[in-house]
């Protein structure tokens, strides 16, 4: 390859790079458009979120029980060194609705249910049941995309709660059952500290906006994959890739609007 | 699974989900305690607010009666002005004091106001006059060190002060 050549190369990637985030600006815009139209027939979206959140329950309620319990035994090991033994529940509630709330459970429903999203949709394509709605003149987007879309939207901030408010009693479970805590100091040490709209608020917000970005990131990606098997295939994993990358990144941006200091 | 049961079964989760966020907002956030009471407005200047922060809470015999609102620098007197939210259902009277203290031997600071005895109360936007700024341990160092300097030598024997 000669050296003359770089440029062009460069070029042709970034290029290639801005057309892929304008089409999937574009077909944001296009799918949020048609969320109204898709509410009007709230069944589908009803039909969705049972898919997508309620089977993500256990999976979330289990992680957010084991990770509790972790950060509790974790944090009571440093916190006790500095006398401070009370101050777990605080600890342990802060850092369930700052971070690990939104981002774990966005990680886990981009591998639990936004990878089935991109798979059905991507086979949906494969098989041109899409490509057969629009000879029907139905809408895809109104019919298949935009209730999925809202059902990971409607889902995500539930589950970041569920996610939170089970890892908080796991933590309960081992701080004051198990080590022995005065129940009271746990309560009101994590009262004293939480804020409900700094805190508590923030951290929902964080989850609709990952709610938001990883099914759109599953939806698109599932839409626009390649129809073969191959195709779904790679487009399913791209979706975990993505979406967690998409996560991570949005956390630390949310993270530094919301929680640096005033 | 019938269309009956899934919506059913999506109902639960809707539920419990708002169970967990009224949870989190009650047992963990505290949302009773927190007031939508309206609040009015007291000034102090401190020579030094230490580590003082908004949102700190402004105490009166131990009880919280208030939070720091804002802590800005004042040019002209070259003080540190601390603007506090006070409950309304609180009122101290005019000759009460201000003091920036510690919360424990490693604790944040917070404000206590040691109320006076004047019949007629601070009124909103009242300036509290009395002030104790915070301790700054530099500051006591220095000092204990300038009057052990200007002590004369202690004798054998004799117990320092």
């Amino acid at each position: 390859m000669n050296l003359a050549e770089l440029p062009a190369l460069l070029g042709r990637h970034v290029l290639s790079v801005l057309a892929t985030m304008g089409h999937a600006t574009v077909f944001f815009v296009d799918l949020v458009r048609h969320v109204p139209e898709s509410l009007r027939r709230f069944g589908l979206t009803v039909a969705q979120i049972h898919a997508i959140g309620d089977r993500s329950v256990v999976i979330i309620a289990a992680s957010g029980a084991t990770v509790g319990l972790v950060l509790a035994l974790q944090g009571y090991y440093t916190l006790s060194r500095y006398g401070s033994a009370e101050q777990l529940g605080l600890l342990v509630a802060l850092a369930m609705m700052r971070e690990m709330g939104p981002v774990i459970t966005a990680l886990l429903f981009a591998g639990r249910a936004g990878t089935s999203l991109t798979a059905e949709i991507g086979l949906m394509k494969a098989g041109e049941q899409l490509a057969a709605m629009e000879m029907m003149a139905i809408d895809p987007r109104v019919r298949v995309l935009a209730p999925r879309f809202i059902a990971g939207v409607i889902s995500m901030p539930l589950l970041g709660a569920i996610f939170s408010a089970v890892g908080v009693l796991a933590a309960y479970v081992v701080g004051v059952i198990m080590i022995g805590i005065d129940s009271g100091a746990f309560w009101s040490a994590m009262q004293d500290g939480v804020d409900i709209f700094k805190d508590l608020g923030n951290g929902i917000v964080k989850t609709i906006v990952f709610g938001v970005a990883s099914t759109f990131v599953a939806v698109y990606i599932g839409y626009e994959s390649e129809a073969t098997p191959e195709g779904v295939a790679q487009a399913t994993t791209r979706t975990v890739v993505v979406s967690s990358l998409a996560v991570l990144s949005l956390d630390f941006i949310l993270t530094a609007l919301m929680f640096s200091t005033h | 699974m019938t269309k009956r049961e899934s919506e059913t079964l999506v109902g639960l989760f809707v539920l419990v989900g708002i169970l967990a966020i009224v949870f989190l907002a009650l047992k963990a956030a505290n949302l009773v305690s927190f007031s939508f009471d309206s609040t009015y407005t007291l000034l102090a200047r401190f020579d030094n607010v230490g580590g003082l922060k908004a949102q700190a809470p402004v105490k009166s015999a131990g009880v919280t009666v208030g939070r720091i609102a804002s802590i800005s620098f004042d040019n002209r007197t070259f003080q540190g002005l601390v603007t506090m939210n006070i409950d309304r259902q609180y009122s101290f009277p005019v000759d009460s004091s201000a003091k920036i203290l510690t919360a424990g031997l490693l604790g944040d600071n917070y404000l206590g106001i040691d109320p006076g005895g004047d019949d007629k109360n601070l009124q909103p936007g009242d300036t509290i006059k009395m002030v104790q700024s915070a301790v700054v341990l530099e500051n006591l160092i220095g000092q204990f060190l300038y009057n052990k300097a200007g002590e004369p030598p202690a004798k054998e024997g004799s117990s320092s002060k």
